[in-house]
């Protein structure tokens, strides 16, 4: 067993019509054994933007940690929020920068880009351990379901999904993804950002 | 074999570590407090790699107490926690990583709430209702998950690490013997006699 599914956990991340939706279990593990099932993955870094963070959970916290400090000072050095693609790239190479002694995690981000007619686009990214960036403009998946979550996004996913019928894509893809994973599951928690507000529900999933 | 468990309850955290002090297969010691108080409503139970375990422990413990003296007000549960955390991740990408698991209760005076988190020694921090560490949390956390209260009062949340020992005792080839079991809580820690 690989370093990254010693913790457990699936995020998944996916494009609407002028919204996006991330979404993750709430597992946390120690190999087979389940330690906490309140493990959020999911970190807001701005009021359009949620970062998700698979893999070793120690990594998890210190770079969520890390993104909080580097976005705060980006903020405060810009006098501006920062845009999801300017963040992506901020974990790109902040994750290269350990090449040679990686963290152990895939990031999978969402958030709403500004158009230059000040509208905003779906924007949703992600990369593997050392920074190497994946854009989409479907979804992407990450963690030890990862495998399932392709197969289900893959049958579910339909363009421009207005933010209901997102949630409800998602949150199926998810429950259904983990359910059949050992290492994921426990619980669920879904993020849709749209560009008037952000709607947090936390789902009940299988306990077994 | 170490053996640690931890539960909260309305307003206390209660910790149990087992005592004793092995070396290979030969038991050197049988009276080993493995709970250190850290600041007066902070308690940290540890087990893991003999010489690593003391070290970090007296480290957190000496920093703890820095903090209290130079701000005059003790680091919250919370507070205090992430910075043990943080310590251990930062030791796991060292040349000499400490090999240390914890698990850290503490009672918030600001808001007069239990908080109870479960460390490893990679540096992953959960925060959980109950936790044990050690081959006891096979046994244990099942039990747990069965019989723990949140709201619970002291006696029961007693009633249910009785439970978790007994089980341990019952079922592990290499159960400990002894524990030492503390609870904090608003006045305070203290031990307790099971």
């Amino acid at each position: 067993m690989s370093i990254m599914d010693h913790n457990g956990g699936s995020v998944v991340a996916m494009a609407g019509k002028d919204c996006v939706a991330i979404a993750s279990d709430l597992r946390l593990g120690a190999g087979a054994m389940t330690v906490a099932m309140n493990f959020e993955k999911i970190f807001p870094v701005t009021d359009r933007i949620y970062l998700g963070l698979t893999g070793l959970a120690t990594d998890i916290t210190t770079l969520r940690d890390r993104f909080r400090y580097l976005v705060n000072m980006f903020t405060i050095k810009e006098s501006r929020s920062i845009e999801p693609s300017t963040f992506a790239h901020l974990v790109s190479s902040t994750l290269y920068s350990r090449r040679f002694g990686p963290y152990f995690t895939e990031p999978v981000l969402a958030g709403l880009e500004r158009t230059p007619s000040g509208g905003f686009k779906p924007y949703i990214a992600g990369a593997d351990l050392i920074g190497c960036l994946n854009f989409a403009e479907d979804f992407i998946v990450a963690g030890t379901a990862s495998d399932k979550l392709f197969g289900v996004a893959e049958g579910l996913w339909e363009p421009d999904l207005g933010p209901e019928d997102l949630f409800e894509t998602i949150s199926q893809t998810l429950l259904n993804s983990v359910d059949r994973d050992a290492y994921s599951g426990w619980g669920a928690i879904v993020y849709i950002i749209t560009p008037e507000k952000v709607i947090t529900r936390t789902l009940k999933g299988r306990m077994d | 074999m170490e053996c640690s468990f931890a539960l909260t309850g309305k307003d206390y955290v209660i910790i149990a570590a087992d005592t004793t002090a092995a070396r290979s297969i030969v038991k050197m010691k049988v009276d080993e407090d493995k709970i250190k108080t850290l600041s007066p409503h902070l308690l940290m139970a540890y087990s893991g790699e003999s010489g690593d375990t003391i070290q970090f422990a007296e480290f957190i413990e000496r920093n703890i107490r820095l903090y209290h003296i130079r701000n005059l007000y003790p680091l919250r549960p919370q507070s205090a926690a992430s910075w043990i955390r943080r310590s251990l991740a930062e030791s796991l990408r060292s040349r000499s990583p400490y090999t240390v698991n914890l698990l850290i209760g503490g009672f918030d005076t600001a808001d007069e709430s239990p908080h109870l988190y479960w460390v490893d020694y990679l540096g992953t921090m959960a925060s959980v209702p109950f936790a044990a560490h050690g081959y006891g949390s096979y046994f244990a956390l099942g039990l747990l998950d069965r019989y723990h209260n949140p709201d619970g009062s002291l006696e029961e949340g007693l009633d249910v690490l009785r439970r978790a020992i007994n089980e341990t005792a019952q079922r592990l080839v290499v159960a400990p013997g002894n524990y030492i079991v503390k609870v904090v809580d608003k006045d305070g820690t203290r031990e307790i006699k099971l």
